[in-house]
Protein backbone atom coordinates (compact mmCIF):
# COMPACT_ATOMS: atom_id res chain seq x y z
CA UNK A 1 0.00 0.00 0.00
CA UNK A 2 1.14 3.51 -0.58
CA UNK A 3 1.55 5.90 1.91
CA UNK A 4 1.82 9.61 2.19
CA UNK A 5 5.24 11.77 2.98
CA UNK A 6 4.61 13.04 6.37
CA UNK A 7 7.29 14.83 7.17
CA UNK A 8 6.03 17.17 10.03
CA UNK A 9 4.46 14.19 11.88
CA UNK A 10 7.81 12.09 11.28
CA UNK A 11 10.18 14.84 12.53
CA UNK A 12 7.80 15.60 15.76
CA UNK A 13 7.65 11.99 16.37
CA UNK A 14 11.15 11.66 15.96
CA UNK A 15 12.01 14.36 18.38
CA UNK A 16 10.12 12.76 20.80
CA UNK A 17 11.91 9.66 20.98
CA UNK A 18 15.19 11.47 21.05
CA UNK A 19 14.29 13.45 24.33
CA UNK A 20 12.78 10.43 25.55
CA UNK A 21 15.86 8.42 25.13
CA UNK A 22 17.94 11.74 26.32
CA UNK A 23 15.59 12.06 29.71
CA UNK A 24 16.70 8.27 30.48
CA UNK A 25 20.06 9.16 30.02
CA UNK A 26 19.78 12.20 31.77
CA UNK A 27 17.81 11.00 34.98
CA UNK A 28 18.76 7.90 35.39
CA UNK A 29 21.78 7.30 33.42
CA UNK A 30 20.65 4.53 31.13
CA UNK A 31 20.29 4.16 27.46
CA UNK A 32 16.85 3.62 25.35
CA UNK A 33 17.53 0.82 23.63
CA UNK A 34 14.25 -1.58 23.55
CA UNK A 35 15.77 -4.55 22.49
CA UNK A 36 18.19 -4.22 25.73
CA UNK A 37 15.74 -3.34 27.64
CA UNK A 38 12.92 -6.33 26.75
CA UNK A 39 15.40 -8.91 26.68
CA UNK A 40 17.08 -8.05 29.75
CA UNK A 41 13.84 -7.16 31.87
CA UNK A 42 12.50 -10.83 30.72
CA UNK A 43 15.57 -12.81 32.49
CA UNK A 44 16.61 -10.28 35.27
CA UNK A 45 13.78 -9.96 38.27
CA UNK A 46 16.30 -7.96 40.72
CA UNK A 47 15.42 -4.91 41.82
CA UNK A 48 18.28 -3.20 39.73
CA UNK A 49 15.90 -3.95 36.98
CA UNK A 50 12.90 -3.02 37.54
CA UNK A 51 12.99 0.36 35.94
CA UNK A 52 12.91 -1.73 32.70
CA UNK A 53 9.34 -2.88 33.38
CA UNK A 54 7.92 0.59 34.07
CA UNK A 55 9.66 2.16 31.34
CA UNK A 56 7.97 -0.90 28.98
CA UNK A 57 4.66 -0.42 30.97
CA UNK A 58 4.83 3.49 29.88
CA UNK A 59 5.84 2.30 26.25
CA UNK A 60 2.59 0.17 25.89
CA UNK A 61 0.53 2.68 27.27
CA UNK A 62 2.13 5.86 25.66
CA UNK A 63 2.03 3.65 22.08
CA UNK A 64 -1.43 2.44 22.81
CA UNK A 65 -2.44 5.94 23.41
CA UNK A 66 -1.39 7.41 20.25
CA UNK A 67 -2.50 4.14 18.53
CA UNK A 68 -5.73 4.78 19.10
CA UNK A 69 -5.59 8.79 19.60
CA UNK A 70 -3.75 9.45 16.87
CA UNK A 71 -2.61 6.72 14.25
CA UNK A 72 -6.09 4.46 14.10
CA UNK A 73 -5.02 0.79 14.21
CA UNK A 74 -6.64 -0.33 11.26
CA UNK A 75 -3.57 1.18 9.61
CA UNK A 76 -1.63 -2.19 11.34
CA UNK A 77 -1.75 -4.35 8.60
CA UNK A 78 0.70 -6.97 8.18
CA UNK A 79 1.32 -7.88 4.48
CA UNK A 80 3.69 -11.10 5.54
CA UNK A 81 1.72 -14.52 5.65
CA UNK A 82 1.73 -16.26 9.52
CA UNK A 83 5.05 -18.61 8.66
CA UNK A 84 7.30 -15.40 7.26
CA UNK A 85 5.97 -13.66 10.20
CA UNK A 86 7.31 -16.25 12.85
CA UNK A 87 10.77 -16.28 11.01
CA UNK A 88 10.91 -12.42 11.37
CA UNK A 89 9.92 -12.17 14.41
CA UNK A 90 12.33 -14.79 15.43
CA UNK A 91 15.19 -12.93 13.37
CA UNK A 92 14.48 -9.41 15.09
CA UNK A 93 14.63 -10.96 18.48
CA UNK A 94 17.52 -13.26 17.85
CA UNK A 95 19.18 -10.86 15.43
CA UNK A 96 18.72 -7.53 17.92
CA UNK A 97 20.55 -9.59 21.33
CA UNK A 98 23.03 -11.24 18.98
CA UNK A 99 23.77 -7.73 17.61
CA UNK A 100 23.36 -5.89 20.91
CA UNK A 101 20.72 -3.35 19.85
CA UNK A 102 17.84 -2.42 17.52
CA UNK A 103 16.60 0.63 15.59
CA UNK A 104 16.64 2.31 19.12
CA UNK A 105 19.45 1.56 20.83
CA UNK A 106 21.65 1.66 17.83
CA UNK A 107 20.16 3.90 15.67
CA UNK A 108 18.98 6.73 18.23
CA UNK A 109 21.30 6.33 21.42
CA UNK A 110 24.56 4.84 20.13
CA UNK A 111 24.79 7.18 16.70
CA UNK A 112 23.98 9.94 19.22
CA UNK A 113 26.66 8.62 21.26
CA UNK A 114 29.03 8.60 17.73
CA UNK A 115 29.91 5.19 18.43
CA UNK A 116 31.41 3.50 15.50
CA UNK A 117 29.94 0.12 16.38
CA UNK A 118 25.99 1.78 16.24
CA UNK A 119 26.91 3.62 13.07
CA UNK A 120 28.34 0.60 11.37
CA UNK A 121 24.71 -1.72 13.08
CA UNK A 122 22.77 0.73 11.35
CA UNK A 123 23.95 0.64 8.24
CA UNK A 124 24.03 -2.93 8.04
CA UNK A 125 20.07 -3.27 9.50
CA UNK A 126 18.78 -0.74 7.43
CA UNK A 127 20.69 -2.20 4.23
CA UNK A 128 20.09 -5.60 4.66
CA UNK A 129 16.37 -4.56 4.91
CA UNK A 130 16.44 -2.40 1.71
CA UNK A 131 17.75 -5.34 -0.08
CA UNK A 132 15.36 -7.72 1.54
CA UNK A 133 12.08 -5.15 0.71
CA UNK A 134 13.56 -5.03 -3.03
CA UNK A 135 13.86 -8.71 -3.56
CA UNK A 136 10.58 -9.09 -1.85
CA UNK A 137 8.52 -6.48 -4.03
CA UNK A 138 10.96 -6.24 -7.22
CA UNK A 139 12.25 -9.52 -7.87
CA UNK A 140 9.78 -11.88 -6.26
CA UNK A 141 7.06 -9.32 -7.24
CA UNK A 142 4.80 -9.00 -4.37
CA UNK B 1 11.36 5.60 43.06
CA UNK B 2 12.00 8.50 41.45
CA UNK B 3 14.34 6.17 38.88
CA UNK B 4 11.10 4.66 38.18
CA UNK B 5 9.18 7.67 37.21
CA UNK B 6 11.60 8.47 35.56
CA UNK B 7 11.46 5.50 33.42
CA UNK B 8 7.61 5.44 33.00
CA UNK B 9 7.75 9.07 31.54
CA UNK B 10 10.61 8.26 29.16
CA UNK B 11 8.41 4.78 28.29
CA UNK B 12 5.16 7.39 28.15
CA UNK B 13 7.18 9.76 25.44
CA UNK B 14 8.75 7.22 23.23
CA UNK B 15 5.68 5.53 22.85
CA UNK B 16 4.09 8.82 21.71
CA UNK B 17 6.45 9.54 19.75
CA UNK B 18 6.32 6.31 17.69
CA UNK B 19 2.77 7.06 16.83
CA UNK B 20 2.96 10.42 15.81
CA UNK B 21 6.02 9.69 13.72
CA UNK B 22 4.16 6.76 11.86
CA UNK B 23 6.77 4.07 12.39
CA UNK B 24 3.84 2.22 14.01
CA UNK B 25 2.64 1.52 10.76
CA UNK B 26 4.37 -1.44 8.77
CA UNK B 27 3.46 -0.41 5.12
CA UNK B 28 5.11 3.43 5.86
CA UNK B 29 8.46 1.09 7.29
CA UNK B 30 8.17 -0.86 4.27
CA UNK B 31 7.42 1.70 1.80
CA UNK B 32 10.54 3.82 3.27
CA UNK B 33 12.53 0.75 2.68
CA UNK B 34 11.34 0.17 -0.65
CA UNK B 35 14.03 2.86 -2.48
CA UNK B 36 12.93 1.58 -5.76
CA UNK B 37 9.50 1.67 -5.38
CA UNK B 38 6.87 4.32 -4.15
CA UNK B 39 9.32 5.42 -1.28
CA UNK B 40 7.93 7.33 1.33
CA UNK B 41 11.16 8.83 2.94
CA UNK B 42 9.03 9.75 6.35
CA UNK B 43 11.20 7.28 8.19
CA UNK B 44 14.48 9.04 7.87
CA UNK B 45 13.04 12.51 9.55
CA UNK B 46 12.20 10.08 12.57
CA UNK B 47 15.88 8.90 12.64
CA UNK B 48 17.01 12.49 11.84
CA UNK B 49 14.69 14.42 14.41
CA UNK B 50 15.90 11.65 17.13
CA UNK B 51 19.15 12.07 16.59
CA UNK B 52 19.28 15.62 16.29
CA UNK B 53 18.45 16.09 20.05
CA UNK B 54 20.42 12.87 20.79
CA UNK B 55 23.84 13.85 19.20
CA UNK B 56 24.34 17.60 21.44
CA UNK B 57 21.63 16.15 23.84
CA UNK B 58 24.19 12.87 25.05
CA UNK B 59 27.22 15.09 24.48
CA UNK B 60 26.25 17.84 26.99
CA UNK B 61 24.65 15.16 29.71
CA UNK B 62 27.35 12.59 29.73
CA UNK B 63 29.90 15.54 30.48
CA UNK B 64 28.11 15.47 33.69
CA UNK B 65 29.76 13.91 36.85
CA UNK B 66 26.26 11.79 37.19
CA UNK B 67 22.64 11.45 36.13
CA UNK B 68 20.45 13.36 38.35
CA UNK B 69 18.72 9.77 39.71
CA UNK B 70 21.35 7.24 39.15
CA UNK B 71 24.92 7.04 40.71
CA UNK B 72 26.56 6.72 36.89
CA UNK B 73 26.45 6.32 34.06
CA UNK B 74 25.14 2.69 32.08
CA UNK B 75 26.77 2.88 29.02
CA UNK B 76 27.57 0.15 26.62
CA UNK B 77 31.41 -0.65 26.75
CA UNK B 78 32.28 -2.74 23.60
CA UNK B 79 34.09 -0.94 21.34
CA UNK B 80 35.06 -4.24 18.62
CA UNK B 81 33.54 -4.33 15.22
CA UNK B 82 33.33 -8.09 15.39
CA UNK B 83 31.11 -11.14 13.74
CA UNK B 84 28.54 -10.98 16.30
CA UNK B 85 27.51 -7.32 15.72
CA UNK B 86 27.46 -7.86 12.23
CA UNK B 87 25.64 -10.92 11.79
CA UNK B 88 23.20 -9.63 14.29
CA UNK B 89 22.98 -6.74 12.55
CA UNK B 90 21.80 -8.26 9.06
CA UNK B 91 19.60 -10.98 10.91
CA UNK B 92 17.75 -8.10 12.35
CA UNK B 93 17.71 -6.08 8.86
CA UNK B 94 16.26 -9.37 7.29
CA UNK B 95 13.54 -9.88 9.85
CA UNK B 96 12.83 -6.10 9.64
CA UNK B 97 13.14 -5.59 6.35
CA UNK B 98 10.60 -9.14 5.70
CA UNK B 99 7.55 -7.87 8.59
CA UNK B 100 8.52 -4.01 8.63
CA UNK B 101 8.80 -4.23 12.45
CA UNK B 102 11.50 -3.58 14.66
CA UNK B 103 11.03 -4.24 18.62
CA UNK B 104 9.32 -0.97 19.76
CA UNK B 105 6.60 -0.28 17.27
CA UNK B 106 6.01 -4.43 17.91
CA UNK B 107 5.41 -4.29 21.57
CA UNK B 108 3.29 -1.12 20.99
CA UNK B 109 1.41 -3.04 18.14
CA UNK B 110 0.05 -5.13 20.79
CA UNK B 111 -2.06 -2.72 21.23
CA UNK B 112 -3.89 -3.28 18.22
CA UNK B 113 -4.95 -6.68 19.41
CA UNK B 114 -4.33 -8.36 16.22
CA UNK B 115 -3.57 -11.64 15.88
CA UNK B 116 -0.79 -11.58 13.60
CA UNK B 117 0.55 -8.65 15.75
CA UNK B 118 1.06 -11.32 18.35
CA UNK B 119 2.08 -14.41 17.00
CA UNK B 120 5.32 -12.06 15.92
CA UNK B 121 6.26 -10.58 19.00
CA UNK B 122 5.46 -14.09 20.53
CA UNK B 123 8.28 -14.84 18.13
CA UNK B 124 10.61 -11.92 18.61
CA UNK B 125 10.32 -12.78 22.72
CA UNK B 126 11.23 -16.49 21.58
CA UNK B 127 13.86 -15.43 19.72
CA UNK B 128 15.58 -13.13 22.52
CA UNK B 129 14.89 -16.09 24.93
CA UNK B 130 16.86 -18.32 22.12
CA UNK B 131 19.69 -16.14 22.32
CA UNK B 132 20.15 -16.01 26.07
CA UNK B 133 19.63 -19.40 26.45
CA UNK B 134 22.45 -20.28 23.73
CA UNK B 135 24.93 -17.90 25.33
CA UNK B 136 25.96 -16.41 22.31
Amino acid sequence: METTFTPLASLAGGIMIGAAALLLLWLNGKVAGISGIVGTAMTDFSPASYWRWLFIAGLLTGGAAGLYGYVGADEIVLRASTPVLIVAGLLVGFGTRLGSGCTSGHGVCGIGRLSPRSIVATLVFMAVAIATVFVQRHVLGG
Amino acid sequence: MKQGIAALVAGVLFGLGLAVSGMLIPDKVLNFLDIAGHWDPSLALVMGGAIAVTLPGYFVVTKRERPLFAEGFSLPAATAIDARLLGGAALFGLGWGLSGLCPAPALVNIASGFGDVLVFVAAMLAGMLLHRALKL
